[in-house]
């Protein structure tokens, strides 16, 4: 029941709207089944499957609107929603930044359905889960891990006659393993459309390797170090960096992207001139849902950064009409392009610096520089002429991913890994001058 | 079953800019109905258990809940958003072949629940493969039938929407009298009606309220491009609507107002934007070793990170390695009976009792009746917090009554009691300290945080900042954060003020588990000072 066809699911969206007697109105119908396991100390702790299918009306009355939900389709239930969506609509306050409902929408077509993960079963999950464990222990180390897998759809449609459908599936792994004698911790992650392109066991072997390679780290003096930033490592600075990206926060003067004496820092070099980043919903490595959930506007190919200059911020259509600028929903995917090197090709080229697997707890410092505190976490490594020499300690940094994304030496090739917001591609990075502010005990 | 949602906050928000939210959206008349009748709930729950022990399970424990919330969202002079929600529904957890099991459902039909118990028991037994160890249940009386009730004044769900959307406007118009360039305001509540019944022959019906009403405040120099925030300083509680009379015997004057048992809203968001132009102008920190004086409106949330995360029992085990993380507080260092986590002035309890706290209940979510506990006493390392399946690790044998989960469709499991600083037993007051420090800082506030996933590196913002020299205070200082370590920090604790100055802060929407839930602490202290702590300064110039 969770995953309604393409016509099922707008047979239900045309008929809750013939009921609408508001001045407009509109419906989200989406749905999904969502299954997990989680595990630790070597052993399965929770796992769950969860069916959830919900429609949610909105009518409009002039600068009015009442959003209601429901999980039933009866056409009693149809006519009750959209009744109640009225006469909240008719409650509310005025909300004078409405904005008029969109008209038609071509929607981007999108391939992000995989039949082997719309088809995983709860046998599937707790073999990823037993892969994983079982590696664990032939190395003597303590696996905790989490599988999350997704097929969901979503369909929205309006008085204007704005109709669109999208299906979509999802797993996401994340694995930690730590060396029985606490002082070794690694980490690794899968993020895929198609299970049967996540191997669990080979993520654990990466992260049994790290685990095993970092226990009895030396310490580093903190300062300014040349590091190689693995795209997870990466990406924890970049999702800060994009979800602060905003034309409205900007005018006002309120953002790291606002112009001294007004207006905002779109057309400025910003970054280094290699930095590219863009958001495509038919990305074919991070398909997304082609429209925004704010207003089911559609969303296009766009680009954020081009050779290092801002080319566009994300745009209300309430602040592009007061901006007289263009409208612009936020994306659902982010690819930041990157090089065709491999992690160990970039630490090759490295006379000295510092390998880090992941970025954690990060959190704004300051929002007018865009400064992030965060620590290194769960393999950070030391490299001297060519090679990883040995496992240091975790560090704490202070860094701006704006004075970050200035000090590039070279790329490496992107993968895919979770964001905010989405799925996204990210490279390795190598940068110099990552400022480490202090040295940490955790393992 | 309903499924999580996110309630996206335009503009700059204040802290967190994604809120969960759960249920289905409401009417606001239906936020003040009753939910069903105490003798069904018992009848459903009675279906469960009975269903459960018959298919094998040795415990069984059912909650049935009605979760309501009421967010309300504004910014300048304008309401962006209201939502009311319901979520309805029942969490059956079992115990068979040794192993939990978990299930939940919306159907609130005989069927429904004979389903949800049956597939409870069936995900228990199947997991029982993996199992390494039976679970192991410190043992509860019976409660019989009984029932607790958050004591607020005033519901906040009856009073009418226009009265909150006022309060809100007025608060902002405050705010931009005095100078903001932005305001945004919100108000969150949260009632959660659960019932709970297990086979140890408990059935508790709890009626629990919660309450925020945070603000931020922007202050742009367009001239120059900077621009300057403060957040509103009053706390989450677990108390009414009574929390906004902003009454003056609760009030604390300090370099700006401070509050206890209630809160002047509007009051604060006048001096919030006069401090947020302050702060444009402020001298910039010189980084170097200061002493620390935190008022409570900071130390709670440092109190949270580097005392009520570490000494979780599940973080300790290895739980929450993937996530949240481990703690350094190991087994080892608190069986030895000598680890000191502070000084000696430093004592800290855990409880699920103070009046006005977000952890205040009569029973945890496994239907242990709650109380108070030590954790750290006199700088040692004593206890951790910890639930049913858990304390016989410790070799105790009573549940902590730490155990919640943040909806009806959740399984329950360890979560962060209130932990609070004990004041100090000498008379000593805020100004009494200040006069004694030679080179130090006055933080006021919550702002940035970050910390290690062992919780031993941190570092912290604030509101406030204010600059001691020679035993006075100075003038404002800006950019500054602090870092340490965990044990070095608090053993660092030199003075505590006395329980006149004791007051509660707390999180509203502290995260940990996968899938995630959330859940409400406070975390109470008086003003405390810590000696030469590490300050460093965060600005930053972009090209």
């Amino acid at each position: 029941m969770a995953i309604l066809s393409r016509s099922e699911a707008k047979k239900i969206l045309d008929k809750v709207l013939k009921y609408s007697k508001a001045e407009a109105a509109s419906a989200q119908l989406s749905g999904a089944e969502t299954g997990n396991i989680r595990y630790a100390r070597n052993s399965v702790s929770t796992s769950g499957i969860v069916n959830d299918i919900e429609l949610a009306v909105e009518a409009r009355f002039g600068k009015k609107s009442g959003i209601a939900t429901i999980n039933e389709f009866s056409d009693a239930s149809l006519e009750k929603v959209m009744r109640r969506a009225e006469e909240l609509a008719k409650l509310s306050p005025d909300n004078p930044e409405s904005m008029p409902l969109l008209g038609e929408q071509k929607y981007m077509p999108v391939d992000g359905f995989a039949e082997s993960t719309a088809d995983i079963t709860p046998d599937q999950r707790a073999k990823a889960a037993a892969d994983s464990i079982v590696a664990a222990k032939k190395k003597d180390v303590v696996a905790a891990g989490y599988l999350e897998d997704a097929r969901s759809f979503a369909a929205v449609a309006n008085t204007n006659g704005l109709f669109g459908y999208h299906a979509a599936t999802s797993a996401n792994f994340t694995v930690t393993m730590r060396t029985e004698n606490g002082l070794g911790s690694g980490w690794a992650q899968s993020d895929v459309t198609d299970f049967g392109k996540m191997n669990t066991a080979a993520s654990s072997g990466i992260a049994i390797d790290k685990a095993v390679l970092s226990q009895e780290a030396r310490a580093l003096e903190p300062g300014k170090y040349t590091v190689i930033l693995e795209p997870s490592a990466v990406s924890g600075l970049v999702a800060y960096m994009m979800g602060n990206f905003d034309a409205r926060s900007a005018d006002e003067g309120r953002s790291f992207m606002s112009k001294k004496g007004g207006g905002n820092r779109t057309g400025e070099k910003m970054f280094d001139k290699r930095v590219n980043i863009y958001s495509d919903p038919s990305s074919p490595s991070v398909p997304a849902q082609p429209w925004s959930d704010d207003d089911h506007m559609a969303l296009q190919r766009v680009d954020w950064i081009k050779d290092g200059v801002v080319q566009n911020l994300p745009c209300s259509r309430y602040w592009a009409e007061q901006s007289k600028g263009t409208a612009i929903p936020s994306p659902n995917n982010l690819i930041m392009v990157g090089g065709d090197k491999s992690t160990a090709d970039l630490i090759k080229k490295t006379r000295r610096g510092v390998l880090v697997t992941r970025t954690w707890y990060i959190r704004m410092v300051d929002p007018q520089s865009l400064l992030l505190t965060g620590l290194t976490r769960d393999g950070t490594f030391y490299i001297e002429n060519g090679k990883i020499k040995y496992p240091i300690k975790n560090f704490r940094f202070n860094e701006s991913p704006v004075i970050m994304l200035n000090n590039i030496e070279d790329m490496g090739r992107p993968e895919r890994v979770s964001m905010w917001g989405g799925p996204a591609m990210i490279p390795a990075l190598k940068v110099r001058d990552f400022t480490f502010s202090s040295l940490s005990d955790a393992v | 079953m309903d499924r999580r949602k996110f309630l996206q906050l335009s503009g700059a928000g204040v802290g967190a800019s994604m809120l969960p939210l759960s249920g289905n959206v409401i009417a606001e008349s239906k936020l003040t109905q009753s939910g069903m009748d105490v003798a069904v709930k018992k009848e459903f729950a009675d279906a469960a258990l009975n269903t459960a022990t018959k298919l094998g399970a040795s415990y069984a424990d059912v909650r049935i809940g009605r979760y309501l919330n009421q967010y309300v969202v504004t910014r300048e002079m304008k309401v962006q958003n209201v939502v009311n929600t319901e979520s309805i529904g029942m969490g059956v957890r079992v115990i068979a072949n040794g192993t939990w099991g978990f299930a939940a459902t919306n159907d609130m039909t005989t069927d429904g629940i004979a389903r949800a118990t049956a597939q409870a028991v069936a995900t228990a037994k199947a997991n029982s493969r993996y199992q390494q160890e039976p679970v192991e249940l410190a043992p509860v009386k019976g409660h019989g039938e009984v029932s607790w009730k958050t004591p607020i004044q005033k519901n906040a769900m009856t009073i009418p929407l226009a009265e909150k959307v006022d309060l809100l406007m007025e608060v902002n118009k405050a705010a931009l009298d005095a100078g903001a360039s932005f305001v945004n305001s919100m108000l969150f509540l949260v009632n959660e009606q659960k019932y709970f019944a297990s086979t140890d022959g408990s059935y508790i019906d709890q009626d629990v309220h919660r309450l925020w009403s945070p603000f931020s405040v922007t202050a742009v120099d367009k001239k120059d491009g900077g621009f300057r925030t403060r957040d509103g300083l009053g706390m989450p509680v677990g108390r009414g609507f009574e929390y906004l009379d902003g009454r003056a015997e609760h009030k604390v004057q300090s370099q700006t107002v401070l509050y206890g048992d209630s809160y002047d809203m509007v009051e604060d968001a006048k001096l919030a934007a006069q401090q947020a132009q302050e702060k444009l102008t402020a001298k910039s920190v010189k980084p170097g070793k200061y002493d620390l004086v935190l008022d409570p409106s900071h130390l709670w949330l440092t109190i949270h990170e580097s005392v009520g995360h570490p000494l979780e029992l599940d973080r300790v085990l290895g739980y929450e390695a993937n996530y949240a993380g481990t703690s350094f507080a190991t087994i080892d260092k608190w069986k030895s009976g000598k680890f000191k986590y502070g000084s000696d002035k430093v004592n800290l309890f855990a409880d699920k009792v103070q009046p006005g706290s977000l952890g205040a209940v009569g029973y945890d979510d496994e239907g242990v009746q709650t109380g108070s506990w030590d954790l750290v006493k006199e700088g040692v390392l004593t206890n951790y917090q910890a639930i049913r399946d858990q304390v016989h690790m410790l070799g105790q044998k009573e549940s902590h009554g730490c155990c919640y989960a943040d909806s009806w469709s959740s399984v329950q499991f360890q979560r962060m009691a209130n932990v609070s600083l004990l004041p100090g037993k000498e008379e000593l007051s805020v100004d009494d300290m200040i006069k004694d420090v030679e080179k130090g800082i006055y933080i006021v506030g919550d702002g940035s945080f970050s910390i290690d996933q062992q919780r031993y590196n941190f570092q912290f913002g604030g509101q406030l900042f204010y600059e001691i020299e020679d035993g006075k205070i100075t003038g404002m200082l800006e950019d500054v954060a602090y870092q340490s370590n965990t044990q070095e920090f608090w053993n660092s604790c030199s003075q505590v003020c006395d329980k006149r100055d004791y007051r509660l802060g707390g999180s509203f929407f502290d995260g940990k588990g996968q899938p995630s839930q959330v859940s409400a602490v406070s975390h109470g202290s008086s003003t405390t000072r810590f000696d030469g702590v590490n300050v460093i300064n965060t600005k930053r110039k972009l090209g």
